[in-house]
């Protein structure tokens, strides 16, 4: 079981001799024409909470129903373990998933349902009755045994699911969209119960979600993938903050790019310039292969631009003038798009620190944005 | 204006239809038969009596009353060839049936796990042989299962066997007729119930341990089961009363209650004896399947 706060320091991925819990080697996988997984190579690590996110059609889901046997790859290897699975049947894989309708069988009670994978097992009715309860116990359905999955919430069926995938402690538990069917709401809280779950489980999860809140709010690792390649593969802080392209800056939250031209690009020292604006671009991390000469972007997220209605004393780094072109209140924060002298839309977004009903920034108004240099990464795809 | 009262005297209409239906074609028609059943055989036209009239007034309608018996019904059961014709009826009806089943469902599975595209085409395939007149299709069979028919010249051109099959006259021409005939009836309710069936629930049993022949047993099988109870009612309840098929591709020793009634309706010209031989029918037909209906609703108030 686990073995108290281990999480914290929970990166195998940097250790160099730690072995891979799930190794997909070189995989291909085609459906007639179309390549949905593309010569990919992946490793995730025992315990590890390792999501899938991509848009719909990039190649997830069929990587996890690979892990799951229900597809078998037109090429490459998959290991678990150690051992190699890839010609091993679903019925024999020690591996549970939980379905994104949740695929309860409806002739059957929850009792039943969660019972099924045991009964497979031919374990004795004790056991079985034994286990059934725990599980039951674990998501809090102890009142609904002897119901039938019709008549359940949506809500209570997503846990029948997640107790019948979990019933046979499965090295794995693979997680198809799990939540998707459920409220906003709701599906916050389970992401946090989830987590708790897999901790305290001590299981390796991997989970396939379009929704990028949803894979940094539970994961250690995100991989984004896109058309069947694996664009970036690291924790969630990593992938927000260092984006390695346009591309997965663009899909994990919100973000700005200022298109202009290599000037440096050194260690931890990148330059741009552009006709655009009087100043320059200066960040502190970005993509080595950038050029001088180049065009490239800064990739901003809108929270760490600045905002003011005052010129800034050194207006020469990392400052642009515009207007305000749109005011969006959310409550929490306010977003405003600006358009600067040159052009582009830019979104800066503020935390609304005081209950002033009165914001002091708001259309037409002359604005500064700026930001530090520490602020935005250097991108040359 | 009064669209609301119009709406309201549309819905009693509508809610009314059915059963107004079920009365004037059903219920009506039935209460004839069964006063036939209990009147007498006498040589007139109709060739039974009493006939009710209001010729004679009230007194002479109760003397006509008075004239009803359940003689006929009596006679049935003391007369071992009805008894042998219902029962043989009823087993011809049941092997039937399971034989239809057994060809039907892999039929309607393999249509309902066919490519989406390919599915109005094979259902349009099943139906299609309604598209000519049954009779033609059952004396087709004959020209198929004859002494010289296609079948044996087959049989015998690629030296399977050297001497004709007699299948043509035989029980096993009825088999073969009624399990031809009423396999759609079969096939349509199965494949809607499998078609309906959710993939994912086959890979999540898989998923959980359970290989696919048995995933098959614990799980498309229950799940198909209205499908099943549809389709075997289908072909049960007409093949039971079946007439056109024993009498043209069976034989003579071949006893079926659809030919017996015939035979005494139209060779005996006995009414009566023969409307009892259908109100009979018609209860070993309607009290089990209401006993079934209602021992699945007493199942379902259960679970909820």
């Amino acid at each position: 079981m686990a073995t108290g706060p281990v999480k914290r320091s929970f990166a195998p991925w940097e250790d160099p001799d730690a072995k891979a819990f799930i190794r997909f080697d070189n995989i291909t996988k085609r459906f007639g024409e179309f390549t949905a997984v593309d010569d990919l190579s992946l490793d995730i690590y025992e315990r590890e909470f390792f999501a899938l996110l991509g848009p719909s059609g990039c190649g997830k889901t069929t990587l996890l129903r690979m892990l799951a046997g229900f597809e078998k790859p037109s090429e490459g290897r998959v290991f678990l373990d150690g051992h190699d699975i890839t010609d091993v049947p679903p019925h024999r894989r020690p591996v549970n998933m939980m379905f994104q309708s949740y695929a309860l069988f409806p002739h059957m009670s929850v009792e039943k349902n969660i019972a099924f994978g045991l009964k497979q097992d031919r374990m004795p009715k004790g056991e079985i009755a034994d286990r059934v309860a725990e599980m039951l116990k674990l998501v809090k359905l102890e009142a609904f045994a002897r119901r039938r999955p019709d008549q359940l919430s949506g809500g209570q069926r997503q846990r029948v699911a997640l107790a019948r995938s979990l019933a046979k402690r499965p090295k794995v538990l693979l997680l198809d969209e799990p939540l998707g069917a459920l409220d906003k709401k709701l599906r916050g809280e389970t992401q946090f119960e989830l987590m708790d779950l897999q901790m305290e489980l001590g299981l390796t999860f991997v989970i396939v979600t379009h929704d990028q809140e949803e894979a940094m709010t539970v994961s250690d690792r995100i991989a984004v993938m896109n058309e069947g390649r694996l664009v970036q593969v690291s924790t969630p802080a990593v992938i927000y903050e260092t984006p390695g392209s346009r591309y997965v800056a663009g899909f994990i939250g919100d973000v700005n790019f200022l298109e202009a031209t290599v000037v440096t690009a050194e260690d931890d020292r990148f330059e741009l310039t552009s006709d655009k604006w009087a100043t320059r671009i200066v960040a502190t991390a970005g993509d080595h292969r950038a050029e001088p000469g180049e065009t490239a972007w800064l990739s901003i997220r809108p929270e760490k631009m600045r905002i003011s209605l005052d010129q800034p004393e050194d207006t020469s780094v990392n400052c642009v003038p515009g207007e305000v072109w749109d005011v969006a209140y959310l409550g929490d924060i306010s977003i405003y798009h600006v358009k600067l002298d040159s052009g582009e839309i830019v979104k800066s977004s503020v935390t609304n620190l005081t209950r002033l009903v009165e914001r002091p920034i708001t259309w037409d108004d002359r604005v500064w944005l700026s930001w530090p240099r520490d602020a935005g990464v250097v991108l040359t795809r | 204006m009064n669209g609301f009262s119009t709406s309201r005297a549309g819905r009693l209409i509508v809610r009314l239809l059915p059963y107004a239906w079920l009365l004037v074609f059903f219920l009506l028609p039935f209460l004839i038969v069964f006063k036939i059943s209990l009147s007498q055989v006498t040589l007139a036209i109709p060739p039974y009596m009493p006939t009710f009239d209001l010729v004679g007034g009230i007194s002479g309608l109760m003397d006509s009353v008075r004239q009803l018996s359940f003689e006929n019904y009596a006679f049935l059961f003391s007369d071992r060839l009805y008894v042998l014709s219902y029962l043989s009826s009823l087993q011809i009806a049941g092997i039937s049936t399971l034989l239809v089943l057994m060809i039907g469902y892999p039929i309607a599975y393999g249509m309902a796990r066919s490519p989406r595209a390919w599915r109005p085409t094979l259902l349009m395939l099943v139906i299609l042989p309604f598209w000519t007149s049954f009779l033609i299709r059952v004396y087709a069979w004959i020209g198929i299962l004859s002494r010289e028919g296609l079948l044996n010249n087959f049989l015998m051109s690629t030296g399977i066997i050297d001497a004709p099959l007699t299948i043509l006259s035989t029980n096993i021409a009825v088999y073969i007729g009624i399990v031809y005939s009423y396999l759609p009836f079969m096939v349509l309710p199965l494949y809607a119930s499998l078609e309906r069936m959710d993939e994912s629930l086959l890979e999540a049993a898989n998923d959980l341990g359970c290989p696919p022949p048995k995933t098959f047993w614990v799980i498309t099988v229950p799940l198909s089961l209205p499908g099943i109870v549809a389709g075997c009612f289908l072909v049960f309840i007409p093949a039971v009363g079946e007439f056109v098929i024993p009498d043209l591709l069976g034989g003579s020793q071949t006893l079926m209650i659809g030919r017996t009634l015939w035979a005494e309706f139209f060779n005996n010209r006995d009414w009566p004896l023969s409307s009892a031989v259908a109100v009979i029918l018609l209860l070993i037909l309607v009290i089990p399947i209401m006993i079934f209906q209602n021992m699945q609703q007493r199942q379902q108030e259960k679970n909820s």
